[in-house]
Parts: structure tokens; sequence; C-alpha cells
């Protein structure tokens, strides 16, 4: 846990990656509630796999925007998933012809929030934690708004392709998994995700090593506010039509999931893995605690410290660099 | 020569700096006086006794979380667990404060210890307050729940009778606002130990090098802020005489904003809790007062009930675009 | 009178290291009580290192300070002004979000309770009437709100404040007029040479020479970390001052090779004529030009204006083909720290590196290994994390980072700041070398030996250019002459 530790033993560190860790507490805590339900193993991994699915799109957007720094957080997410997801609805209209233009419809309406953030940021220069904050009001208005009365099914096709799966394994996981892989490809191959990293070590830095600053965090914003749109809209079709406030608990596991899966809260460094990690874990930690028979209330508390105790225990990590 | 050129470059600053700052100043209380006379204009019988009454009775706990955030602020960081927290004290005292008392002041107690330890990790192990507090609103809002599943709940005996007081010519949220800002003003900015706690916020190394405790400087600004969220639980149960555990989850925004529109910095430990004060009715005044304003191209003549909080946030990037003109104009 | 010759502080072989560095080595001194010791030496000679030892900022490692005849050991800041040590920093120690009154509380725990804001701004009011008379300094005004120059005059007069019967010993100021006009300087001076009357001592460090001279009682001078002389003022003048401070050497040493080149007819890579800001800069390719002066006189914001103006281009400033940079504060502008030395290397030439869309790590390593070597950069692996290198090392890789880019203009901001000798001559003969093939160089250095390797030298002072200096005039003598001109000399 101290330097001396980290700096010693560097080959030990690297073969255990800080995302292991996130997988193995969700291995035990998957074990420890099927034992302690008695069966329905397989349905409680087939059920994490497809929950995860949503955390992890937001989880991918937020941990770009993370790892460009400190200050940089995007609380706009909630916002949008409940937006785009009252746009997706009301322009498929239930059909299953128009399910390509509503994902279409959707995915705009993220840009559109993740331009407005950045252009907050920079013409206000304010934190981008109330960029974002702010940004987020107008959206949840937007939102009510245009979504009112609003009950449209989802179209029957998009329902069905939410919950197929392959081999027993949800379509949408498997996407998903794509998904963070080019994601991973994004962060380590291009130089747009060595930019976001090396801005999130050090801007000024970034500035005199000739990488466009600007430019990144104007594409980080974007991707985040697409992805949480992507999220809302199939999260929609998940849950069988949109609510505005279907994207609140996404506000805090967006956050959690990213600084769980072994990314930096100061920024710099990024974890794609981590975050399937980190969803599993919340997921079956939240299965635990409900076959355990808590009520949604001692869930929550139970949530809440195991997170603080990880970010504390996490914080080491950033404090020794 | 070289002399000559740095003292004109000298002088010309402060008589800027310190006009930037009056008008920065200024840019609460002109929208507070600009949304009354909004407001005026729409419906004069608004600005009345029982008018303003019934518009600021919910602003007041509103600027007490307001305060609690400003606290924080003034220490570099920043709280998002304020609105789960104001929800876990309101219902504490609508369970427990009319039959438990002693619980129930224990209960709160235990608010405040919470938000101190969040204050010792938060300096000591370097992480980011916003992902600590992200974490706590789950931990209140969850104890919230367990006390009341459902919305419920008496206000205690007590509150309800201070809140039905009528004081003569002033109705009690404006006197309670008065009374709030200037008691924070003088604990704050008048006190001595005051200057310290806002300094560490300043210049954390000037307040360390003179033998400062930061740790302490922190945790006190932190355990002030559980008071004042205390305070604004209570009194919301008081306005609203039921609790429930999501009641006040729209605080953690509303507080950021109405400090920042109070003349609040995120950095550099500027505070103004006079300001903060003013911002929170500002805002609860603004969304208030979409419900006076006829717009002749909208079905029903009135601006929807849903842009309130639209209003809000535009209303907070309004404020702040028009700092950063301020701030443009005068570094011309 | 002679009771008032005691010293008032002694040090004996006081030294302190940073790493590699050899900050002090061995200082020993004395500070009389009732004198004014003026403490003078180039940038790096070690009297900030000294100060902060002074002031209980630092610990030293080796050696033992006596304060009125006592050892003093575990000093902190707390403690030192327990004991009447007061330092006024070069940088400002003021809260910019407090009064001036507030600011001056924060010195003194002992002023509280009712009508403690007008005691304090009383006593910070009172001690600037005293040294400033005539200021316009509102004690309730906020120090953000003040000019440089007043905060300056604020942290001065806080210093020299005392409250319940303490007492004031040692007053140790920073360059304390470096931002204060000629007549509020002499003010503070004659305010000091007034409160050495009644016992207290001062050391007074800066770089006006003629200061210096005219109100201590006693100099210092220090090289590298060393004293290399110390007496009563009248065994000085402004000559034998710069003399010390270069280290007594002259004119004739060392003109390199370098100046034998003629650059009249290389195309201009580099052409800044910025109003207001002295005289014009041309850097032609292949020509290495050097920013000298004191430190943080502008050399460094005219590098980053520079480097701006390549990617954005400026109607004062021109440059032809890329810039790239060498940060000369490794750990704020310079270093990925989270990288290993590999990527820390290949980070500036990334769009080089690419194989279809995608950053090839084999192109990368091979980029990382090819400069590593030229620059021969002394680690295990390249893979191995940037941290876990010297600092001369590191500083080697960004040396390593700027030479892979194809960039024909390499502006460097004091990069050889704490590095080893042994790096220093490896990274003078690849700049050489690579300014033979064309490349034309901007060193800032503060370091009087490198200007040696340049061709030519831009003097600057208050972020002006003030002399030009080209192949034999290149020496310490004339680099320190342009950079001492103060007002008291002229």
């Amino acid at each position: 846990m101290t330097d001396i530790a980290l700096n010693q033993s560097r080959w030990h560190f690297s073969n255990w990656p800080v995302w292991l860790w996130s997988f193995l507490g969700a291995l035990i805590v998957w074990v420890a509630s099927f034992s302690l339900a008695g069966q329905g193993a397989s349905g409680m991994l087939v059920a994490a796999l497809s929950f995860a699915v949503f955390t992890v799109l937001v989880g991918l957007g937020q941990m770009f925007v993370i790892t460009l720094g400190p200050g940089n957080v995007d609380l706009s997410i909630p916002a949008t998933i409940g937006l785009a997801s009252a746009v997706a609805m009301k322009v498929m209209d239930g059909q299953n012809s128009l399910i390509l233009f509503g994902l279409l419809a959707a995915l705009v309406c993220g840009l559109a929030i993740g331009g407005f953030n950045y252009m907050l940021i920079r013409l206000l220069r304010i934190p981008p934690i109330v960029a974002t904050l702010s940004a987020s009001f107008i959206i949840q208005s937007v939102g009510i708004s245009y979504g009112r009365g609003l009950q449209i099914k989802p179209p029957a096709a998009l329902t069905d392709f939410t919950f197929s799966r392959i081999i027993g394994v949800p379509v949408l996981t498997i996407a998903a998994v794509i998904l963070s892989v080019i994601a991973w490809l994004v962060l380590n191959k291009t130089i747009y995700g060595r930019t976001v990293s090396a801005v999130g070590q050090n801007p000024r830095a970034a500035h005199f090593a000739g990488l466009s600053v600007e430019r990144t965090r104007l594409l980080t914003y974007l991707m985040s506010g697409v992805l949480a749109a992507l999220c809302g809209a199939l999260l929609a079709a998940f849950s069988g039509g949109s609510s505005l406030s279907m994207g609140k608990e996404y506000l805090l596991t967006s956050i959690a999931v990213v600084v769980l899966g072994g990314t930096s809260v100061a920024g710099g460094r990024a974890n794609v893995p981590g975050l399937w990690g980190g969803a599993l874990f919340l997921f079956m930690v939240s299965t635990l605690l409900n076959t355990a028979g808590f009520g949604s209330g001692l869930r929550d508390v139970l949530t809440g410290l195991i997170i603080v105790i990880a970010i504390a225990l996490a914080g080491s990590r950033s404090a020794s660099r | 020569m070289s002399a000559e050129v740095t003292k004109t470059a000298n002088e010309s600053r402060p008589s800027n700096l310190s006009r930037q700052r009056l008008l920065r100043s200024l840019l609460p209380a002109v929208s507070l006086v600009l949304v009354l006379l909004l407001i005026w204009g729409f419906n004069p019988r608004a600005i009345s006794y029982f008018g303003l009454n019934l518009m600021l009775n919910l602003a007041i706990p509103i600027a007490l979380a307001t305060i609690a955030q400003m606290c924080v602020m003034a220490t570099n960081e920043l709280d998002l667990s304020i609105g789960a927290f104001v929800g876990y004290v309101a219902c504490v005292t609508g369970t427990f404060m009319a039959t438990e008392p002693a619980l129930a002041f224990l209960m709160l107690a235990g608010g405040i210890v919470v938000y101190m330890l969040a204050a010792v990790v938060i300096h000591l192990r370097g992480v980011p307050s916003i992902v600590v507090t992200l974490g706590l609103s789950f931990f209140w809002g969850g104890l919230a729940l367990l006390i009341r599943p459902t919305p419920g709940g008496v206000a205690p005996e007590f509150l309800t009778a201070f809140l039905s007081w009528q004081p003569p010519f002033v109705p009690l949220p404006v006197v309670l606002a008065i009374v709030l800002a200037l008691s924070v003003h003088v604990l704050l900015m008048r006190s001595s130990y005051g200057a310290i706690l806002r300094g560490s916020g300043g210049n954390e190394r000037a307040i360390r090098r003179a033998g400062w405790s930061i740790l302490k400087a922190k945790v006190a600004m932190f355990a002030l802020a559980g008071f004042f969220g205390i305070l604004s639980g209570m009194l919301l149960v008081g306005v609203s005489s039921s609790a429930d555990a999501t009641m006040a989850s729209g605080y953690t925004l509303l507080s950021i904003a109405g400090a920042v529109i109070g003349g609040a910095e995120f950095v550099g430990g500027r505070i103004s809790p006079i300001g903060a004060v003013i911002g929170a009715l500002v805002l609860q005044l603004a969304s208030s007062a979409l419900n006076f304003f006829q717009v002749p191209f909208l079905p029903g003549g009135r601006i929807p009930q849903e842009w309130q909080v639209g209003a809000q946030g535009v209303f907070l990037i309004l404020i702040l675009a028009a700092r950063v003109l301020i701030s443009r104009s005068s570094s011309k | 009178m002679t009771a008032l010759m005691r010293p008032a502080l002694e040090l004996s072989g006081v030294s302190r290291s940073f790493g590699a560095v050899r900050a002090l080595s061995g200082v020993t001194l004395t500070i009389e009580a009732g004198k004014c010791l003026g403490l003078v030496g180039h940038n790096g000679a070690g009297k900030s290192t000294l100060m902060n030892i002074l002031a209980g900022a630092l610990r030293p490692d080796q050696g033992t300070l006596l304060f009125d005849g006592q050892t003093m050991d575990n000093v902190t800041v707390a403690s030192a002004q327990k004991l009447g040590v007061r330092c006024v920093f070069q940088e400002l120690s003021l809260c910019p979000n407090l009064t001036v009154a507030e600011n001056a509380r924060v010195l003194h725990p002992s002023i509280k309770g009712l009508g403690w804001r007008k005691r304090a701004g009383k006593l910070i009011g009172d001690m600037l009437d005293r040294i400033f008379p005539g200021h316009d300094i509102k004690p309730d005004a906020l120090a953000a709100d003040l000019s440089i120059g007043r905060r300056q005059m604020v942290e001065i007069a806080r210093a020299f404040t005392v409250t319940d019967g303490g007492q004031l010993r040692l007053v140790i100021l920073d360059e304390p007029t470096s931002s204060l006009d000629a007549t509020t300087a002499r003010q503070l001076l004659a305010f000091v040479r007034e409160e050495i009357r009644t016992g207290v001592s001062c050391i007074l460090i800066s770089h006006m020479l003629g200061e210096v001279l005219d109100y201590s009682d006693q100099i210092a001078v220090m090289k590298n970390g060393q004293l290399v002389a110390t007496g009563p003022v009248s065994d000085f003048d402004r000559q034998s001052l710069v003399d010390l401070m270069s280290g007594g050497e002259h004119p004739d040493r060392g003109v390199h090779a370098r100046a034998a080149h003629k650059f009249e007819n290389a195309p201009i890579a580099v052409r800044a004529e910025r109003a207001g800001r002295g005289l014009p800069f041309i850097a032609r390719h292949g020509e290495v030009i050097g920013l000298a002066g004191l430190a943080g006189h502008g050399q460094t914001e005219f590098l980053v204006s520079v480097y701006d103006a390549a990617k954005k281009s400026r109607s004062e400033i021109h440059v032809d083909g890329e810039v790239c940079f060498v940060a000369g504060d490794r750990q704020s502008d310079g270093v990925f720290p989270l990288w290993s030395i590999a990527d820390n290397i290949a980070v500036n030439s990334l769009r080089v590196l690419r194989n279809r869309g995608l950053l090839a790590r084999s192109l990368e390593h091979a980029l990382a290994q090819k400069w590593g070597s030229v620059m021969n950069i002394k680690a295990p692996s390249l893979e191995d994390e940037i941290l876990s290198l010297s600092g001369g090392n590191q500083q080697k890789a960004l040396f390593a980072r700027a030479l892979a880019t194809t960039s024909s203009v390499v502006l460097m901001d004091d990069p050889m700041r704490g590095v080893d000798i042994g790096t220093k001559l490896d990274v003078y003969d690849i700049i050489a070398k690579e300014a033979a093939e064309g490349r034309s160089f901007v060193w800032y250095t503060t370091e009087f030996e490198e200007l040696e390797y340049c061709d030519r030298i831009y003097v600057f002072q208050n972020g002006r250019i003030v002399s030009e200096l080209a192949g034999d005039e290149i020496t310490e003598v004339g680099v320190i002459g342009s950079s001492f001109k103060d007002s008291n000399a002229a």
C-alpha cells in the first residue's frame, strides 16, 4: 500500500492488476448470494451481466471524463439518460421500422448535451462539475416537458433484442463487451486516448508535448453524452418504456464503478476491464443484500459505506504517486 | 526607468479589481431585486406579507442547505450529499423528535460526527470530496429510508409553533433569512478564527506556515456544514409537516447553485454568507415567478411547472456568464 | 555599544542536499545583533535554502544553529517565530481572500475576542505608517485587490509587527524590493536601518547590488552553495561583488568553437518583435540562442509565447517550422508520472507512430530505443516507470522527447536545473550536433557555463530584452553586468 511496497514490488503490482480485485469481490459476493439463496447461481449471473451493460455504458463515458483529471466529472449523465430515453421512445413510437431513427435521435441528443457541457466549461470558465450540474437542471426540464404524459411502449423488436441471448449470454452483454474492447483500443492505441491520459496527469505538460488539450476535452464530453444517451435508449427498451427518473441511480454508480475498477480518481489512469468488475460487483452486492432480505434502505446504507471505504483505500494509490 | 514601468502597471490594477469585486458582490442583490420586480409586475399582490410568506417559506431550508454547502466550498471541497443528509434529518425529526427527543438529537449529532469523519478522510487520504460525499449520499438516503420507509411522520410541536408565528410587519421567512445571513456572516466573516478558516481555503501554505492546523480548519468547516444541514432538515419538516426520505434530494444542486449565485468560488476560499442566502432566495423566487409569467404563445399562457428546475439552471448559467463578462470587461 | 556586538545567530557547517544536488555545503556564518547582513549570489547559489533553514521551513542535514547562544534543534516555523525570527518570502504568503487586517491576525493568534479586527487593523496600519509613510493601504482591503507591490508592503509590515510583549530579533528579507517602486524601496531600507539601531538583526537578500552596498553593515557572497566571501561592507564594491559571484573568472575563459560559425545567411527560424519588450529577437536555423538574465525576468514567458505562436500565428512572433519544448520544471511542465520512459519519450511524436490508424507499440518502442540510446538514458528498461529514473535521466528523457520530433526549433526552459554534470556534458554535445544539422535552439538558462555553448544571447530584465551579446562578448561579467543594471547603479 505504501510507496516502498509499490516501488519494490513493481512486477508483482503489474502482474496483479487492480481491476482483478473488483472481479474477485464480485465473485465472492456472487458465491455468497447463491449459497445464501440456495439456488439461482446462473440466473444471478445472467441478470448481473444484463444489468452491468447499462452501468458499463455510462461508466465508460464517465471513465474518460474522470481520467481528464481533478474536477472533471459528468453530473449530467442521469438527466441525459432520462431525456435520451424519452426522445428515443417518442421517435420510435413503438414501431419496429423506426428503431434506427430513434437510436440516432437519442445519440444526437447525447451529442448536443456533451457539446453544451463543454461550451459551458470553456466559455464560462467554470469547473466541469458545475457546468454539467447546471446543464442537468436544464436537461431535466426539457425532459419533463418533452416527455409529459409519455407512455409509449418500446418497439417490440428492440425489447426482444435487449432480452435475446446467444448460447445463454445476453446479446446486449456481447455488444457491450465489444464496445469495451473498442474503448480499450481508443484509450491505449489512439492519440486521442493517449492525450486523455496525458491531460489527466498534467494538462500543462500535455500542452507542451504538442497534444491538443482542448479538442480532447471536447471529444470526451461529447462521448460521455453519447454513451449516456445510448444507455438511456436501451434502458427504456429493456424496462418497457422511458421514465425521467430512470437515470437517477446512475449518478453514483457511474462514478463508483470507475473508481472501484481501478481508474485513478486523480486522473491520468483509466481502466476498462475494471469497469466490468465494478459493475458486476455493485450488482452482486445489491443482489446479496436483496437475497439476505435487507430492505432498500439498508442496501443503500451498505452500498454507500462500501463505496466510501473502497475509495478511501484506493486513495492511497493516488497519494503515493 | 524600469521602476517607473512597474509602478504604473501596478497602479492600474487595483481599482479595476475592486470595481470588479463590487460589481460581483452586487450581482446577487441585483438579481433579487430584479426577480421581485418581475413578480410585482405580473402580480402586485404577491409582494405582500402573506404572498412573501407563501413564496419564501420553502426558501429557508434551502438557504440553510446553501450555507452548509458554502461552508464546505470554503475549504475548496464540494458536498454532494447535502440533499440526502437533509432528507435524513427530516426523517429523524419527523419520526423521533416528537416522541423520543433524546434519541433524535443523538442521531442528529451523529450526523455531525460523520461529516467530521468525512473531512478527515478527504484531507488525510487525499481523495476528492465529490466521490466521498456521493457515497455518503447513498448512506444518508438509505438511513432515511430505514427510518421512514413511507412518507409521513409529524413535525414536533415546537417547530410548528415556531413556524406559525407571525411577526409584525415582516414575514417570518424574511426575518429568518436576515438572521441567518447576519449570524453566519458574523461567525465566518467577522470572527477571528473565521479568518483562519477562510484563509485555509485561500492559501493553505501560508496558514500552515503561521502554525495553524489545516485539518482542524477543514473538520470545523464540515462540522458547521453538518450543523446547518440539520437546521435545514428540521425546518423543512416544520414547513411541510411531514417527512420523506427523498424530500430534499434537489437540495444538493440547489445549494451549489445558491452558493455560486451568492458569489462563492470553487477555489480560493471566497465565500459570502449574505450572498449565499440571497442566492437561495433568488432561486426559490425565480421558480415561483415562473408561475406568474404570462407568455402569450404558450398554451394556457403560462410557463409550465416543469420548467422550474430548468429555470434554475438557466439562472445559474446567466449569473456565471454575467460574472465572466464582469471580469472580462475589467481586465481590459 | 559593545553589548550590542554579541552575535544574534551563529551557523556552523550547515549543509543541505536535495537528492543529488548539494544546495548548501558547510556554511559558517555569524549575524551580529543590531547589524544588517547583505546576502548576494546568483540564482541557485543557495540563498533561498539558507533562508528557509533560518526560518525553520527546512532542516539542515548537517551543522548547527546557535540562536542567542542557544542551540536550536528541530526548529519549526512556529518556534522560529516565537524566538523572534521573521521571514518575508519571495512568493507571497498572504491569503488573497482575507483582508489586510485578517492577514495580520493569521500571524498573531493572540489577537482575538471582541474588537480583534480593529486591533489587527491598527497593528498592521501603524506598522505600514511607520515603514511606508504616505501609503494608501486600508486595513480592510482584500489582499487580492492590492497590487503586487502593495501586497509586498503588507507582507513586509506584517513581518515587523509584534504582539504580547514578543520580541523581534531577526528579520530576513528575500528580494524585498523586487516588486516595490524606487520610493517605497528606499522607505523600507531606511526603516530597516532604523530598526537595526534597536538591536534587531536583518538579513537582506537582494539582486540590487546598489542597495546591498548602501544599506548593509556586512556582506556575504554565496556561490554554488558555499560562502565565498564575508566581511564588512567597506571591503566590497560593485565590481568586486560581480567578480565574486561569478567566481573571479574573466573574459578570456572558454570561448567555444561554436563562435566560429557564421549564420548571417541562414534563414530565420524565429523572429519576435514585441512592442515595449525591448530589442527584437531573431533566431536562425542552426543557431543556439541563449536567454540570460536573472531568474523570472520573462524568459519562460517568452519561450511560451514563441511556442504558442508556432501553433497559432501571432502578429509579433513568426516561427518557421514546428517547435517543441523542453521543460525545466519537470514536475509541473514535463513528465507524465504515470507513464513509462518510452511513453514519455514518444508522446510528442505520436502522429508518426501509427500503423493503420492505431498506435503501434513496436514503432513507439523503436523510437524510444533510438533516442534513449542517443541521450544515453541509464535505465534497466525503457518500459520502466519514468519516476524510477534520477532527475538527470528524467531530464534526458524530456530531451529525447523533443529531439525525436521533426521540429526545427527546440525551446528549452532552463532544462539543466538540478542536473548532474555528466548529463549536462552529454546534452551539450548533442545540442551542438543537432544544431550543426540545422535545428535551432532557444535556450533559457540560469547557468553561465551553458551560455558559452550559445552563438548569441539575449539578456532579459523585467520582461524586456535589454541587450544582445554575441561571440566574445558572452562572458559572465558581461551577462552579470547587463542583468544587474539597477536604478541605483545607473
